[in-house]
């Protein structure tokens, strides 16, 4: 289990001043899928990125099953059992998509071990295996492959920065596919970031976030009905325009 | 050969004994070992003041290799070596040569190589060559490699060229003058470190119509190192050109890029790249998202980058 206890996080503007990103968040994930929502600025990402160690939080504690984590370095946090998909994935000159998921998988695997994780995200392995993680790959392929390495690993936690982000309609419904099936098999704790009415709908709990604080948590039956049409809920046809 | 010399040689041949096909084996200044083959003659310079060997390819010879590697174990050995190769219209061949310096001692080792290449009528080659330096003394490890490049008419030739470890000055030059619908790419890669200096100096006369030339390299600067990276391309007829200068600069590691292009034709097409900086922050976080610290993302990122 993930707790956030009283988790503020500020950041220094362009213009030297303070800004609060995130202000007294405490929340608690248990196993299932829970997808976090809210306006674009409500401080969704950042709170990703401080369950992932990528930043600090200014005061508050991480607890993962127990273990006071909030001083651990991305790399322990990792070790530990949380595995973060980026919403921009990153590029490498030289890396393939084989060796980036072995890392992921933390050893060496086989051709038709990398198969089984690309097929699974709905990328024909053998055009993809060799390939570098460049500027060649579309960015839904990107995506796909950031989703890959985090299935690669297996983790007690995953967390997905919006996955809807910067992809085309066609990527998009097998992406959602691709979640739902995750949903399905699912044995650990996922927390997605995600606008998407589609993703929103396979959610056991949603927590929206809002100006940096939470606004509402409840079950999907208790918050979709109160987002549906706002920012926190787009439809397909709003997310693609 | 004893073990630091077997070592040199799978370093800089992945060679692990006597390889098939031809070979010439030099070793502190004298040839070891050599073979011939119907098709493929190494014969020994005998002009005055010249120490080297002439590769000799008969037209047509397919599906052959050469290894031409050089080792050096002894301290403070200097030698200038010119080798020539002659490959005869027709023939498609790979051809491994290398250099490798284990210096023991204080006094500096040198070997500078001068490769000619003589490519004939549609002969396609690869062309691969690996320097290499170790050794715990405080003499240093001298290359300087020489390549001159003459692809005739039809003619292609693939050169892979690396220098990963323990070098610590180098001056590559090469020097390329191609015909029509000749094909030229080099693809080089670099490491530096400690107060190493590299300079690469490429420099290509694109005469034929339609020939084509491409310039890759990658490079990676750590500690106090510094590289140079000279490209030239002159595209006096209807013909493309490319150059690509990659350099990953790390600790206090510094890179000078200068790519130039001449077009002396309306019609020649030409093109450059340089691209100077340090590991992005955002690949390093990644892979540690992934468990690796940042010493082990470093290295992965470094590894694929010269992949």
């Amino acid at each position: 289990m993930l707790e956030l206890q009283n988790i503020c996080f500020s950041a220094m503007t362009e213009e030297n001043t303070e800004k609060e990103i995130l202000n007294d968040v405490s929340l608690k994930f248990d196993k299932g899928f829970s997808v976090i929502t809210g306006p674009n600025g409500g401080g969704k990402s950042t709170l990703a990125k401080v369950i992932a160690g990528i930043y600090r939080p200014t005061s508050g504690k991480i607890l993962l099953d127990g273990e006071d984590i909030t001083d651990l370095s991305i790399t322990e946090r990792a070790q530990k059992g949380i595995s973060f998909a980026f919403q921009q994935p990153v590029r490498f000159k030289g890396i393939t998509v084989k060796d980036i998921i072995s890392i992921a998988a933390g050893k060496t695997l086989s051709v038709s071990q990398v198969c089984t994780y690309l097929a699974e995200v709905g990328l024909c392995a053998r055009d993809y295996i060799n390939r570098e993680i460049n500027a060649s790959l579309s960015g839904g392929e990107l995506k796909r492959i950031e989703i890959a390495t985090v299935l690669a690993r297996s983790t007690k936690l995953s967390l997905f920065d919006e996955p809807e982000a910067g992809i085309d309609l066609w990527s998009f419904n097998s992406l959602i596919k691709v979640f739902e099936k995750m949903r399905e098999t699912i044995r650990g704790n996922i927390i997605i970031i995600s606008h998407q009415e589609r993703i929103l709908n396979i959610a056991d709990r949603i927590v929206v976030l809002s100006a940096g604080k939470v606004d509402r948590e409840g079950t999907k039956e208790e918050i979709l009905p109160s987002i549906v049409g706002t920012s926190a809920c787009k439809t397909l046809q709003a997310h693609m325009n | 050969m004893d073990e630091i010399e077997k070592k040199l040689l799978s370093e800089v041949a992945d060679l692990h004994g006597v390889p098939e096909g031809a070979y010439n084996i030099r070793e502190n200044g004298k040839s070891v070992g050599r073979a011939s083959t119907e098709n493929i003659q190494i014969v020994t310079k005998t002009e005055e003041g010249k120490s080297g060997i002439d590769i000799i390819i008969k037209p047509g010879t397919k599906n052959e290799s050469v290894h031409i590697p050089v080792i050096l174990s002894k301290t403070g050995l200097k030698e200038t070596v010119y080798n020539d190769f002659y490959i005869g219209e027709g023939a498609d061949v790979v051809i491994i040569a290398g250099c490798g310096i284990h210096n023991c001692g204080v006094q500096t080792s040198e070997h500078s190589g001068v490769h000619t290449f003589y490519v004939g009528k549609n002969a396609k080659i690869r062309y691969v060559e690996k320097h290499y330096g170790e050794g715990d003394g405080n003499g240093e490890n001298v290359m300087n490699p020489t390549t001159v490049i003459h692809i005739e008419d039809g003619g292609s030739m693939e050169m892979e060229t690396t220098q990963i470890k323990g070098i610590d000055s180098t001056a590559r030059v090469t020097r390329a003058t191609m015909g029509a619908g000749a094909s030229l790419v080099i693809k080089e890669k670099i490491y530096t470190h400690g107060k190493q200096l590299a300079k690469t100096d490429f420099s290509v006369d694109v005469n034929g119509e339609d020939s084509s030339v491409n310039l890759i390299s990658r490079s990676v600067a750590a500690e106090n190192s510094h590289q140079e990276f000279v490209a030239n391309i002159n595209g006096n007829t209807r013909c493309h050109g490319h150059s690509e200068c990659d350099a990953l600069i790390m600790d206090h590691g510094t890179v000078t890029a200068l790519p130039a292009l001449t077009a002396n034709s309306i019609d020649a097409e030409l093109v450059h790249e340089a691209a100077i900086g340090k590991i992005a922050g955002e690949q390093l976080v990644k892979l540690m998202t992934l468990g690796l610290t940042e010493k082990q993302a470093e290295e992965q990122i470094i590894k694929g980058f010269l992949s």
